[in-house]
């Protein structure tokens, strides 16, 4: 392959990959929710503008270049009353532009933030994951879970922010723009999504080993499936069916599993990893490492370290069968 | 067959069956002449300094050696105090309920070794036994950290922050406080 063949070649894969990063359910470019529709709007006049100003720039320097080959009797001339009250002109609209860019992203940002929640969502940032409790006036209508965050379409929903060790930022590309999680402080953003689907967040600030592997997955439903799925959430944990699972139970409340996870309904009630009660019915473990299946579950339980080095979750040593015995025990709790 | 002969052959089965059990009954209980040797390494630490005779010291393990130089472990340890409570009875390392960790007064000894069996094992009056509750890797990370309260670590390898209130100076600055005798109780006169 000669040289301007290879040059294309990666050009076409660099552009391949960068336009494959503008779809699919992590994209800000495509804004599913009004304060990502909001953000989204200002970027596109910044970006309109800039392009527009940038075009401006290009033709004055194209001008100059051809003025100057062809007129070489302006060579030393210092001073030029014309170019003056041109650039003098040039910086005026610039910092009109600019000043305009800063009130409009002002406007928006305060905009964005605020409104009457219909749905107070607490998520908490840990080393490397995502407790997300639901608030409720009610004390028995709250509850929490891990790593999925479920809204309602078309409705307003504060989430609240916290970190539980070191910083971290909150990122749903489709629903909104990033906001920090940082120790003793508590920050908000608001979510009104605007369509169902699932969109992924990820954390976007360095937070420590596994910083890549500390995605939120993020379901919007219709009004009336998400007060089903609340409801399902806030019953404890549906009792083992199987001797096998039974089993399980035992095990998991016995050996170290239940100093760190809850399962709502049993002795388990450590508050360090992940709340289990509904284990089964999330879509990934260990904040979208791997999809909740029976070899993968089994596979991070035996031996969290090989798929996740680094997680503050320990290899439990557990006998054979009771490590199958917790695996089928966990794929039960939907 | 006569009767006579009959009785004669049931009497000689009924002494031969007594026979037999009397025989089985002379295998005596095992005596174990020589236990198997404990493998190396699997001693216990022992809880007090207090020992018949001259003092035999102990080897330390190459473990706690390891998670005492290694800041890693100690921080993953200042992580696993907090998460399990031990502030609810030891204070930050003042001590409350429990004795406090910071200072060189140790009940059941203050190596690492005897630490980390303190928290596997528990102790009387208080302190729960987490074996089984906790793995053994993060018994020792616990351990290295009770370790450093007392400045008792490298100080390459201890916190220079902590995380929740504290009332010492920062691990890296307090002075070390070797363990003195491992029961006081023990070996000092009783109060009066």
């Amino acid at each position: 392959m000669n040289t301007p063949a290879r040059l294309r070649a990666w050009l076409f894969t660099g552009a391949v990959l960068a336009l494959a990063a503008c779809d699919g359910p992590q994209s800000a470019l495509l804004p599913r929710a009004e304060q990502a529709e909001a953000i989204d709007r200002v970027w596109r006049v910044m970006l309109w503008t800039c392009t527009a100003l940038y075009i401006v720039v290009l033709l004055a320097l194209a001008y100059a270049m051809l003025r100057r080959r062809a007129d070489r009797r302006r060579e030393g001339i210092a001073s030029d009353p014309l170019l003056r009250k041109t650039l003098a002109a040039w910086v005026v609209v610039i910092v009109a532009f600019l000043t305009a860019f800063v009130a409009l992203s002002y406007a928006e940002d305060r905009r964005i933030r605020g409104g009457e929640p219909d749905l107070e969502v607490r998520i908490t940032a840990k080393q490397w994951w995502w407790q997300v409790e639901y608030l409720d006036a009610d004390p028995s209508r709250q509850f929490t879970t891990a790593n999925e965050l479920h809204l309602p379409r078309d409705r307003t929903a504060r989430i609240e922010l916290r970190a539980g060790d070191v910083i971290h930022s909150y990122w749903v590309p489709a629903l909104g723009g990033k906001e920090d999680l940082i120790p003793g402080r508590t920050n908000a953003v608001w979510v009104t999504p605007r369509e169902n689907g699932t969109w992924r967040g990820q954390c976007a600030e360095f937070c420590g080993l596994q910083h890549a592997h500390m995605a939120l997955d993020v379901f919007v439903h219709d009004v009336g499936f998400f007060e089903r799925w609340r409801d399902t959430q806030l019953y404890p944990a549906r009792l083992p069916e199987t001797a096998t699972a039974r089993r399980g139970k035992a095990v998991f409340e016995q050996h170290a599993c239940a100093t760190c996870h809850t399962v709502r309904g049993t002795t388990a009630g450590g508050r360090l990893g992940p709340d289990l009660t509904h284990f089964a019915s999330r879509r990934h473990l260990a904040a979208g490492l791997l999809p909740v299946e029976s070899p993968h579950l089994l596979a991070w339980i035996e031996d969290p370290q090989r798929l996740k080095p680094g997680a503050q979750m320990p290899a439990v040593p557990l006998a054979p069968q009771d490590l199958l015995a917790v695996n089928e025990y966990l794929l039960g709790l939907r | 067959m006569s009767s006579r002969c009959l009785r004669a052959s049931v009497g000689a089965t009924v002494v031969a069956a007594l026979l037999a059990c009397g025989v089985a009954g002379c295998d005596r209980e095992r005596r174990e002449y020589r236990a198997a040797p404990a493998a190396p390494g699997s001693e216990r630490p022992r809880l007090t300094d207090l020992q018949p005779g001259g003092t035999l010291a102990q080897a330390p393990s190459a473990t706690g050696a390891r998670y005492e130089g290694n800041a890693y472990h100690i921080n993953q340890g200042s992580r696993w105090f907090r998460s399990f409570n031990c502030n609810g009875c030891h204070g930050n390392g003042g001590g409350s309920m429990g004795p406090a960790l910071m200072d060189d007064q140790w009940r059941y000894g203050g190596t690492i070794d005897q630490i980390h069996a303190t928290i596997l094992d528990g102790r009387p009056n208080g302190m729960p036994s987490w074996r089984g509750k906790l793995t053994d890797q993060q018994a020792w990370e616990l351990a290295a950290y009770v370790r450093a309260l007392s400045g008792n670590v490298s100080k390459a390898a201890a916190p220079s922050r902590r995380e929740g209130m504290a009332a010492t100076p920062p691990l890296t600055r307090i002075k070390p406080q070797p363990p003195q005798s491992s029961d006081p109780s023990a070996q000092n006169p009783p109060p009066p």
